[in-house]
């Protein structure tokens, strides 16, 4: 246990930001898993390998010497063609099916991925450089690379649109109506087919962005989807389906909460207490609705 | 339905009579003397299995094309079977197996990687099979008695402490404040002993000691707290990924520190991936080709270097150069065995005594290599913004002055 971050007012202001700049970028994977899991139920566990494969686009791209952050555009249109194919194949077949069936698929696909993304591109580390250099802050005690900026911005940005998009555009009204109650949308005319199709291409297409966002951020290797994987569904179980500031909030609590976990637990211990603090967040949903259930009696 | 289980008996029958006819399949056959080995084609360690392999075969070829091995006055030829472990240690283990029990073959050559070292040597152990391997350092290898298992190179734990030990000598002698982040496997935490060790010895003072997950790609939090504290060495060590990070990391955050040491950090990758910041980085290698060790195989380290070169069209990492040196201890331990015989060859490898192109090759008791230190080179860049490893330490071999201190980001 080290208290340091306590201890230097200045470590505690850079923990936060470095927090909360990495808990929005969070919050958009997240957001994705939570779209599709509202609306066909499936919780998709190769969410992860989806965001490496968007970082290998923005890495292809980097290599050709195109500079990395139009990943953050190519990225999303490719992934989602490659969300509605994953659909067509593999999840049209499993959406009506339980939610076991659909962990199995999609835990399939995902080693599938891994695989296929490691025969195709090497098992070497990547990265792709934006040169977009440093922000200091408080007499450069507090240090920002501005590609964590950049990645939390266009996180917001793309969050944004999705939201107007969710809530102007007919097909994300259809997207709505089926998540509230498919067969009704069924009745009333919604093509409930195409907006699975178009969910989970969306979904796909913001992996795509984050992995863009990450390749040009951190690191990128085709075995390193999980983290992201499972940041993503406790922030959903945090937040809840269809709570989009709930979404937003969640991210940012994991980002600071991982951030001071390094800090006082140990950098070994970062995803560790990502796992403590779902555990704990279940067992406690389960005692609040346990009560719940007494007081009805 | 008929028909698919005549199929299937049909198969199954020609399945068993394949791996009866496999078993008898040994150790020598003809003219052939057949190693096996487990490396990892596929899997997260596959950019460095196909290292492995590449120096394996490469060192096939050339001692069966300069008159191969010779044993009672005839002469065999090196032939290696191969499986891909997935860079999975139950499946190498899984492999070591059958290699030994179906397919015969009683002599070994190691996989690649530590653990997966430390996944084999068991069973090579259990029957009696002499393993001679290349890319296994950790020193939990060594230390657990194992008879049949021998290592051309360096233990994990001397990886770094030629760092540590120029520091001290760059600072008057006095001790140095150190601080470390290690991955959590084998490998690296090893040399986080070796580490401690040379802190001890010379007196120098720990003040930060990070661990660094499996899934690393941010290490900010400890960069931060080597900007508090100003070490006057930061050691990292977590695989190809701890080393892009921190590269990565410390430029964009501007950490200022007089030496930076990694193990992985091989010049080509670093600065294909970040140009100039990866410059002044020290790195720990087992070998570089401008050393001036020799042999009759291979000739020199630029030999070895600029044959490997032509015949896979990449610069030799020292991953392939230690591979390739584990066929020539196996051909002389055969010739001086004088026999097939496998204990009398597990005598003849403990009794090794040669140079190779990739260094001198002695064993000690546990079966590490400890004729042979490790190198430290300094990633150097031209204004171009070309970056080479040049050697900067040990001083016999030094190729380049060493740069210390680094330069701070504002003079860059």
């Amino acid at each position: 246990m080290d208290f340091m971050v306590f201890q230097y007012p200045m470590i505690t202001i850079q923990a936060c930001l470095d927090g909360i700049l990495l808990g929005v970028l969070f919050a958009l994977i997240a957001y994705g898993m939570a779209l599709q899991w509202g609306v066909m139920n499936i919780i998709n566990i190769a969410q992860g390998d989806l965001v490496i494969l968007g970082g290998y686009i923005a890495y292809f791209m980097y290599l050709y010497g195109i500079h990395p952050a139009w990943g953050v555009i190519v990225s999303p249109i490719i992934m989602y063609f490659v969300g509605v194919g994953i659909y067509k194949l593999v999840i049209n077949k499993v959406v009506d099916r339980d939610l076991f069936i659909s962990i199995l698929a999609t835990f399939g696909i995902s080693i599938l991925f891994m695989q296929l993304m490691n025969f195709a591109f090497g098992a070497d580390v990547v990265l792709a450089n934006s040169g977009y250099g440093t922000t200091f802050l408080f007499d450069s005690n507090v240090v920002l690379p501005n590609s964590k900026i950049f990645s939390a911005v266009v996180s917001i940005v793309f969050a944004i649109c999705l939201v107007v998009y969710m809530k102007k555009s007919k097909l994300g009204r259809a997207i709505r109506a089926t998540a509230q109650n498919a067969r009704a949308a069924k009745i009333l005319g919604v093509d409930t087919e195409k907006v699975y199709a178009a969910t989970f291409g969306i979904n796909a297409a913001l992996c795509g962005v984050a992995g863009a966002l990450i390749s040009i951020t951190f690191t990128i290797h085709p075995y390193m989807g999980l983290p992201y994987t499972i940041r993503s569904f406790m922030i959903v179980i945090v937040a809840g389906l269809g709570n989009l500031p709930g979404v937003a909030m969640s991210g940012m609590g994991l980002g600071v909460f991982e951030e001071f976990a390094d800090y006082i637990l140990g950098t070994e211990f970062r995803i560790g207490s990502v796992f403590l603090l779902l555990v704990l967040i279940l067992v406690y949903r389960r005692f609040k609705l346990s009560r719940k259930r007494e007081y009805l009696k | 339905m008929k028909i698919n289980k005549i199929i299937l008996s049909f198969i199954s029958a020609v399945a068993i009579l394949l791996s009866t006819s496999v078993v008898s399949f040994a150790k020598v056959v003809g003219d052939k003397i057949v190693l096996g080995a487990a490396i990892s084609l596929t899997g997260k360690y596959s950019s460095n299995g196909v290292h492995t392999q590449n120096g394996y075969n490469m060192a096939v070829d050339r001692i069966n094309s300069m008159g191969g091995v010779k044993v009672g006055g005839k002469t065999y030829k090196f032939e290696i079977i191969y499986y891909d472990d997935e860079s999975n240690p139950k499946r190498a283990a899984q492999l070591a197996e059958r290699l030994i029990s179906q397919d015969g073959v009683e002599f070994m050559l190691g996989p690649y990687s530590s653990g997966l070292t430390k996944a084999i040597a068991p069973v090579t152990e259990k029957y009696g099979v002499p393993m001679v391997e290349a890319n296994g350092a950790s020193r939990s290898l060594f230390t657990k008695g194992y008879k049949y298992l021998f290592a051309v190179l360096a233990p994990a734990n001397l990886y770094l402490d030629v760092a540590i030990r120029t520091a001290v000598e760059l600072n008057g002698g006095k001790g140095v404040r150190i601080a470390q982040a290690f991955e959590q496997d084998a490998f690296s935490q090893d040399v986080r002993l070796g580490i401690l060790d040379a802190a001890k010895e010379t007196g120098s003072e720990i003040i930060i000691d990070d661990k660094l997950p499996k899934e690393l790609n941010d290490m900010a939090a400890t960069l931060v707290k080597v900007k508090q504290m100003k070490p006057d060495v930061l050691v990292v060590s977590g695989h190809t990924k701890g080393a892009l990070t921190a590269i990565r990391q410390i430029a964009e955050m501007k950490v200022d520190v007089p030496m930076l040491a990694m193990t992985h950090c091989d010049a080509a990758k670093l600065s294909k991936q970040h140009g100039k910041n990866s410059q002044y980085a020290l790195c720990a290698s087992q070998w570089h080709k401008s050393l001036t060790y020799k042999d009759k195989f291979f000739g020199s380290g630029m030999k070895y270097a600029a044959d490997f070169e032509k015949e896979f069209k990449y610069d030799p990492p020292y991953q392939s150069a230690e591979s390739s040196a584990a066929l020539l201890v196996f051909k002389d331990a055969f010739e001086r065995a004088n026999s097939f015989d496998k204990k009398k060859v597990r005598d003849a490898l403990a009794a090794t005594n040669m140079q190779t192109f990739y260094g001198n090759i002695k064993f000690a008791e546990g079966g590490q290599n400890v004729d042979k230190p490790m190198v430290l080179f300094q990633v150097m860049c031209d204004g171009a913004g070309k970056c080479e490893n040049k050697v900067v330490a040990p001083l016999k071999w030094a190729s380049a002055k060493l740069i210390h201190p680094i330069p701070k980001w504002s003079d860059r």
